[in-house]
């Protein structure tokens, strides 16, 4: 178990980036920064990490980045692990795709299925926010039901991609979700992470101020509440075998778990939901922790 | 422009290497007219005389608080947005309105 002293005091982002005020992301980026240190390279799409990372001619990381088009994260990730192979490298260099969550489910899915197909050597974090925040919250596939965004005034119909689990399918080493209120365990999972050979997936909830409608100072209590109500589950699947992380193991008992309504009501996206999909909402967190028993079960 | 050969001509021309700076978006600062201000005779570590707690520091997402005795706001980059204030433990950590930075 990590403790707030065992995190590393050195910082690789220099305060004053673009990011909003009480953005999650950037904090999420920073943990991961810390846990991964100084021999990175990261690569980006376009995204809020583009907007953080700054303008033309400056940077505001210490490490070396990558800036990708949309569409090719995976595919510039895996020409960078092959240079560094080529030269040598590859066992002390960790290489990183930080992609939005449009980036990884939407656009980015192609590039990244296919070098993690490849059994390319790097870690895919997906930070998801669940929009494209970045051009004015369009819908994306992880945009929750019922969830407001320009694209859908009325709130989205359907389901949210389950991301992780298509990852799973696709056999690798390593699969886990955090989430940016729990960033003890946040770090602990890029560490292990970085320990591992072979492609790693890493999905992150990130909540996000201007896109979900809540004031900045309450980025970690929202995040909080996503786990709180067992919305968002913290796992880790490696080399088949299904953990569930210590922040989320209360919540398999039901009764422990907050309404799913106190996780809406405190966000503006959700300010037109229906009872309907309230009601959606429960039966899938319901199937969601059945599955979750299932599955320690076999263990 | 012609093609030549030395380094820091191709970074002038391509514009590939960048520099990392503090501040890329200005004094940030500016954006908010509050500001955290650390009362310390609540604050656990200052109040134990060991590191310990460092909530703010944790969760701080601007990087701008130093996990130091007694903790240290650089108030020039600090956006303002109270996450430190909200998981201060003891709430140790008020928002203030600052007239200038």
């Amino acid at each position: 178990m990590v403790k707030v002293m065992d995190i590393p005091e050195e910082e690789f982002i220099y305060p004053g980036t673009r990011a909003c005020a009480g953005c999650s992301m950037a904090l999420i980026y920073r943990i991961a920064l810390k846990a991964l240190g100084p021999n990175t390279i990261i690569t980006v799409p376009a995204s809020c990490l583009t907007v953080l990372h700054g303008m033309q001619g400056f940077c505001t990381t210490k490490v070396s980045v990558y800036h990708t088009p949309f569409a090719t994260t995976g595919a510039a990730a895996s020409g960078i692990v092959a240079s560094l192979e080529s030269k040598g490298l590859s066992d002390d260099i960790n290489v990183v795709a930080f992609a939005g969550d449009g980036g990884t489910v939407d656009i980015g899915i192609q590039s990244l299925s296919g070098a993690v197909e490849r059994g390319t050597n790097f870690i895919f974090a997906c930070y998801d926010n669940e929009a494209y925040m970045n051009t004015g919250v369009q819908r994306s596939g992880s945009t929750p039901p019922g969830a407001f965004s320009t694209t859908t005034p009325e709130g989205k119909t359907g389901y949210k991609k389950n991301m992780a689990k298509i990852m799973e399918a696709h056999g690798i080493p390593y699969v886990a979700t955090a989430i940016s209120s729990y960033p003890l365990d946040l770090y602990e999972k890029f560490q292990r992470a970085k320990g591992i050979t072979g492609s790693k997936y890493l999905h992150i909830l990130a909540p996000c101020p201007p896109g979900w409608g809540y004031e900045p100072k309450n980025s970690i209590e929202i995040g909080r509440l996503a786990v709180q109500t067992g919305f968002w589950p913290l796992y880790e699947v490696i080399e088949g075998k299904f953990i569930l992380s210590k922040d989320s193991r209360r919540f398999l008992d039901a009764s422990k778990r907050k309404p799913i309504e106190e996780y809406c009501n405190s966000q503006k996206r959700f300010r037109k939901i229906s009872k309907e999909e309230i009601e959606n909402h429960k039966r899938y967190i319901n199937d969601l922790w059945n599955e979750i028993g299932q599955r320690l079960e076999e263990i | 422009m012609p093609m030549t050969d030395t380094k820091k001509d191709y970074q002038k021309i391509l514009g590939s290497v960048q520099k990392p700076v503090k501040g890329e978006a200005g004094k940030t600062g500016t954006w908010s007219s509050k500001k955290p201000v650390i009362d310390l005779e609540k604050c656990i570590p200052v109040k134990s005389g060991k590191a310990s707690c460092f909530n703010c520091w944790l969760y701080c997402p601007e990087a701008v608080v130093s996990r130091k005795i007694p903790p240290e706001i650089d108030l020039e980059y600090c956006k303002g947005c109270g996450i430190c204030m909200e998981e201060c433990p003891v709430k140790a950590i008020t928002m203030e309105e600052v007239k200038s930075v």
